[in-house]
């Protein structure tokens, strides 16, 4: 039989595509993510800054203005509970990495194959409900007349039933609780990653377990630990309903404030630029949690 | 004689379903370079970690420069690891790699920086503690990891098959540095390995473990030329191994059959009488190959065979011979000198071995542990 000499390749008939029809290949698979981030990302916040940038001076006559924003800062009501949201929202992420490190630790680290795989299930399993049904669930374990209370009156801890409801704990409790799963996902795929011989080599070397959490696994883990603050941060600071439902009236949420604009007083002028406000706050934010920690966003978003 | 740097007194570890070190005890010599050798699950890394501290030992003793181990923590122990990926810390550069065991000691910074150099130096590493670790080749990083060991002066320095990783070319160059840096620094090495040619090349002593027992512990000339059993020579160096019965016992030589009724004789190791099941061992450096049965050597036993394949591989290079009768393959070293290294397979010829110089092992303790 004769036989030809062939060069291999991966596809022997059909030439390889031109660089245009690649090209347009990349261009009809990235249409749909493009125009999801156009039409609802960019587009309204173009709406917005506009709109943020304008006053009414009488009516259906508008003129550009920063009134919006003076307002912000004049009004203390509004740039204090800015500060607050700030600030407990980084408090609420820092307790979530507390919490969720441990976590994290033992699903990557301690528990093995089938255990390993059934702790993370049960993280999850708080998500199979909404987050509306999850916060009335912390209504009616810690409201006056509800479980916690009259467990604590049960074992006469307290003498009557006191109100749970509607701290800034009872706040950070449910924050924590909402954002455990995104901080628990980037933590336990960092640290799977760490080789066990680097811990066992650093105890070797003298090493004990503060150092070596502080030598090896939290820089390990760095870019694990940054992007879960990052995210939950950024949910934490956006959230409406949980700070909304177990805050009450005494502690305001920025994003309430937001809603009260849009909806209640319909002044979509001050609410935009609230808008924006928190929007340069959770980018403020981030900048400086990612400076202060020594990454560059895109590693962080890569590596995690 | 000096206290050992370590000795093992009847250690035990068992798991679940199996007995991974059994009842062992063995002494290390200071300043020795000590190999154990053994096929992979045959307990060597358990009995290591178990030497370092990271597992724990259902029985026994270890004792290291004369004190017990028992409930000292791998940090307090004046032993050190050279791990299989050797575990360097990435997220430090090479300088802060050696000095992370001295800062664990509370030494000050200006002093710890002036050993890590002296230490890098004496590795051949000198100026190179500012760089990454990726910044490195592999022998480079292998010297890091010897030398972020040695800087703490540890009584032992446990290798856990470092060279396992490298390709071939670096492997060979490592083996003698290895042996070098052991012969500079005069620490006791516990090398673990499942390589012969590195435990051959680089010990004082070897072990040759097997299901959690050593098989036998001496030089490696004495595993070479003296094995104590089947399993060492058949794992020690490469081996005919001719599997058989005793037709005879005559003084200090068997006669052994093959199944298939190929007769060879060898030196008789051990007790063994008519009819037991044996297996001789023949070195294929033992043995000669002629196209002329004349030329052979006179005190070796002639076969015929046929030439099946020519292995050549420089100066280890061997032929494969069916014999002729039985088609039993046997392998014979070719000639240093490059004479007949143009057989061709198929080739008629002759082949004997002196069977003073060919062993034969009862074949019972053997049974299980053939390695192909």
């Amino acid at each position: 039989m004769p036989q030809r000499p062939r060069l291999a390749t991966n596809m022997p008939d059909a030439p390889a595509p031109a660089l245009w029809q690649r090209r347009v290949m990349l261009a009809v698979l990235l249409t749909p993510a493009l125009l999801w981030l156009f039409a609802l990302i960019i587009l309204p916040h173009i709406e917005l800054a506009l709109l943020s940038l304008r006053e009414r001076i009488a009516p259906r006559t508008y003129a550009a203005s920063l009134t919006q924003y003076r307002t912000f800062f004049a009004e203390p009501l509004y740039w204090r509970v800015f500060v607050r949201t700030a600030i407990m929202s980084a408090l609420a992420t820092a307790l979530t990495l507390l919490v969720a490190f441990p976590v994290a630790w033992i699903i990557a680290k301690i528990a093995h194959g089938r255990a390993s795989r059934l702790l993370f299930v049960v993280c999850l399993i708080p998500f199979w409900v909404s987050e509306t049904v999850r916060a009335l669930g912390w209504l009616i374990l810690l409201r006056e007349s509800g479980v916690l209370p009259a467990l604590l009156v049960r074992l006469g801890i307290t003498a009557v039933p006191v109100e749970l409801l509607y701290h800034d704990a009872t706040i950070l409790i449910g924050l924590v609780y909402t954002s455990l799963l995104f901080m628990v996902v980037p933590l336990v795929s960092s640290l799977e990653s760490l080789d066990n011989s680097l811990i066992e080599a650093a105890y070797d070397l003298g090493g004990g377990g503060l150092v070596i959490l502080r030598r090896i696994v939290i820089p390990h883990a760095a870019p694990g630990i940054t992007a879960g603050c990052i995210v939950v941060f950024m949910l934490t600071l956006g959230n409406y309903l949980t700070p909304n439902l177990l805050g009450g009236k005494n502690s305001q949420w920025f994003t309430e404030l937001i809603y009260t604009q849009f909806i209640v007083r319909f002044n979509w002028e001050q609410g935009a630029a609230f808008g924006f406000l928190l929007l340069a706050l959770s980018t403020g934010m981030v900048a400086l949690g990612l400076r202060l920690s020594g990454q560059r966003f895109v590693d962080v978003m890569r590596r995690s | 004689m000096s206290t050992p740097d370590l000795s093992v007194e009847q250690l035990d570890k068992r798991f679940a379903d199996h007995v991974a070190v059994n009842r062992l005890s063995f002494a290390v010599e200071r300043g020795s370079f000590f190999s154990i050798l053994g096929p992979s699950g045959c307990g060597k890394t358990t009995l290591l970690r178990m030497i370092a501290g990271f597992t724990l030992p259902d029985g026994g003793d270890i004792r290291i420069g004369g004190h017990s181990m028992r409930g000292v923590a791998p940090n307090r122990r004046p032993v050190n690891m050279v791990f299989q990926h050797l575990a360097l810390f990435p997220m430090m550069s090479v300088g802060e790699n050696v000095t992370f065991g001295l800062a664990r000691r509370g030494m000050k910074p200006a002093e710890r920086a002036r050993r890590a150099a002296a230490m890098l130096e004496r590795v051949g590493l000198a100026g190179a503690g500012h760089k990454r670790v990726d910044q490195l080749s592999g022998g480079q990083r292998q010297r890091v990891a010897i030398a972020r060991s040695l800087v703490l002066e540890p009584t032992l320095l446990l290798l856990d098959e470092p060279l396992g990783a490298l390709d071939l070319k670096l492997r060979e160059h490592m083996k003698i540095e290895l042996k070098q840096l052991q012969a500079a620094f005069g620490t006791t090495f516990v090398y673990i390995t499942h390589d012969q040619s590195e435990a051959l090349v680089l010990s004082d002593h070897v072990a040759v473990m097997n299901h959690g027992r050593f098989e036998q512990v001496g030089t490696p000339q004495q595993l070479y030329y003296e094995p104590a059993g089947a399993f060492v020579a058949g794992f020690v160096g490469a081996n005919n191994r001719i599997p058989g019965r005793a037709l005879g016992v005559d003084g200090e030589l068997v006669e052994v059959a093959t199944a298939q009724g190929w007769v060879v004789r060898a030196r008789r190791s051990g007790a063994i009488a008519a009819g037991d099941a044996v297996a001789a061992f023949v070195r294929p450096e033992a043995a000669s190959i002629e196209l002329d049965a004349k030329q052979l050597p006179p005190q070796a036993v002639h076969y015929a065979g046929e030439v099946q394949s020519l292995l050549f591989d420089g100066a280890n290079s061997a032929v494969l011979i069916v014999e002729q009768q039985t088609r039993f393959e046997f392998r014979v070293a070719l000639p240093q000198t490059g004479r007949l290294a143009d057989l061709k397979p198929g080739t008629r010829v002759f082949f004997g071995f002196d069977p003073q110089r060919a062993l034969c092992f009862a074949a019972a303790a053997a049974a299980g542990d053939e390695h192909a």
